[in-house]
């Protein structure tokens, strides 16, 4: 069944198009890594997608509401920003979902375990190096246990060993919960175990592949 | 006591009891715009609720009605100028601003008496039972709302963007925000005074910043602060015949300074 449908897909910011004549099907948990150079428009597929920007041509369908997303960034934080790190990743739990105080901690508290970041549940967001935000962001992002994940570059600033256990819990969130994951990452190897397929941006327009054409490709070039 | 004779003065009383609201208003929004980092937008609005007070004079209707609109105008202005320059967004601010302190400048030559220059300072101590009334009613619905708006006003000062994703209407609750900073701007304009509700939004918020973690410590620290300023600045004025505005901003920026110099840790 697929959660995603892009058909013929143009857009523009201003004169330039960025994306031109995109199509193609993302199915129920699938694990789609995205890739590519700098400014080829990786980010703005996935704003498309969360429709925080409207399609110029054509149509970027998404089927579940239940959707998670961390933005790209390295780490723009106020370090005065006053709130706590649990307070932050509370703010990914829907209204809706109307749960009590105490089960509420509990959620908030399993997300940060998940990203080993628990025993800062109380310090101030600002205070937390770069790698620990996005950690904390991520939390917020996966507190909700969304059906769709959408994360752009979120290993960025982490050392290995955190980003490579980032992408296995990402992984096992996929096999495990069924979650569906697109991923945008300048480090394909790193999760070129967990993911299903390869969006590859090209200066032509986007290439489809599994990850064997994707090793291939680059044995190619080497 | 000598402390206690504050209290039987119907007009210190009443006095009182509007401080109590402006403390607890003035640094729920003000917590927001801080950390918007719009923390310029109460000036924007303040002076062009000055605008609007002077031609509520001019034209002869309530000048605080006119404030509230003006102040209105100004918040929907500025909301759309940030939109169009979401990266300048002081811009949008200074046009705002300019734009209030012409009209008021302008306004203010042609009406009557010193109605004007009230409103500059405001004059709490002169406030009817049925101003009083309206205040307490008006900061309840203001607390109301803000409460109710909790968490997705907290999810867009951290993150704007986020926020849209999660499905939160950003456009929509900006908006009830505006408008709640314009009845606090009309409220102080009678009370506190124009030039001074904008230095009420910011500096409980900035010195709770330095003593606070978390985003609901630093909002109760704040409006601790502000009760502590607006009281202690009243208290003062009524022995010392100061003007209540100025003093309690005073008061404030003494506590600030105080606290930068002796940095408590987090
Ligand atoms: N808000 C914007 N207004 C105008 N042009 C934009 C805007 N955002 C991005 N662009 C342009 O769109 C193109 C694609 O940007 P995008 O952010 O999607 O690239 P990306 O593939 O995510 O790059 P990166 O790997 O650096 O994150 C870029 O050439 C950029 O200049
Ligand atoms: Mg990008």
């Amino acid at each position: 069944m697929e959660i995603i449908t892009v058909k013929s897909l143009y857009f523009q910011y201003e004169k330039e198009p960025i994306l031109k004549n995109v199509s193609f099907d993302v199915k129920k948990g699938e694990f789609i890594c995205v890739a590519g150079i700098n400014g080829s428009g990786k980010s703005t597929l996935l704003k498309l997608l969360l429709r925080l920007l409207k399609p110029t041509l054509g149509c970027a369908d998404v089927l579940t509401n239940n959707v998670a997303y961390l933005a790209q960034r390295a780490s723009a934080f106020n370090p005065d920003f006053p709130a706590t790190v649990a307070e932050i990743v509370s703010l990914g739990i829907p209204i809706k979902m109307n749960i009590g105080l105490r089960e509420q901690r509990k959620t908030v508290d399993n997300a940060l375990k998940q990203m080993d970041m628990l025993d800062y549940r109380n310090q101030s967001i600002g205070r937390l190096s770069g790698g620990q935000q996005q950690r904390v962001l991520l939390a917020k992002a996966l507190v909700k246990k969304p059906d769709l994940i959408i994360l752009d570059e979120p290993t960025v600033g982490m050392d290995n060993g955190a980003a490579t256990q980032i992408c296995c819990l990402l992984g096992k969130l996929n096999k495990k919960e069924n979650a569906t994951l697109i991923m945008v990452t300048h480090d394909v190897p790193l999760i070129l175990n967990h993911a299903d397929r390869i969006l590859q941006f090209e200066k032509g327009g986007i290439k489809l592949s599994s990850p064997k054409d994707f090793y291939q490709n680059i044995a190619l070039h080497d | 006591m000598l402390f206690l004779e504050l209290f039987s003065f119907e007009f210190m009383r009443r006095a009182l009891l509007a401080a109590l609201c402006i403390s607890i208003i003035t640094p729920m929004i003000g917590q927001v715009i801080v950390l918007k980092r719009m923390s310029t937008v109460g000036d924007a609005l303040s002076h062009t609720g000055l605008a609007g007070v002077a031609i509520g004079l001019v034209l002869g209707f309530n000048p605080i009605i006119g404030a509230f609109a003006a102040a209105i105008c100004a918040g929907l202005a500025l909301e759309l100028i940030r939109r169009r320059f979401s990266w300048y967004a002081e811009l949008s601010v200074s046009i705002t601003l300019s734009l209030g302190v012409g009209l008021a400048a302008v306004f203010s030559g042609m009406a009557p008496g010193a109605g004007f220059y009230n409103f500059l300072f405001g004059s709490i101590v002169a406030i009817s039972n049925g101003e009083l009334f309206s205040i307490a009613m008006l900061s309840i619905i203001v607390v109301g709302i803000t409460i109710f708006l909790y968490r997705p006003l907290l999810h867009i000062a951290f993150d704007e963007e986020s926020a849209v994703s999660a499905g939160i209407p950003v456009n929509t609750i900006n908006l009830i925000f505006t408008i709640l900073t314009a009845v606090a701007v009309a409220i102080s304009a009678r009370t506190v005074g124009a030039l001074i509700i904008s230095s009420l939004m910011v500096i409980p918020v900035a010195c709770a910043m330095q003593i606070s973690r978390g985003y609901k410590e630093n909002l109760i620290y704040s409006i601790m602060f502000a009760f502590l300023f607006t009281m202690a600045g009243l208290i003062l004025s009524f022995y010392f015949n100061l003007r209540p505005g100025g003093a309690i901003v005073l008061i404030g920026i003494a506590v600030l300074v105080l606290l930068i110099i002796v940095r408590p840790r987090r």
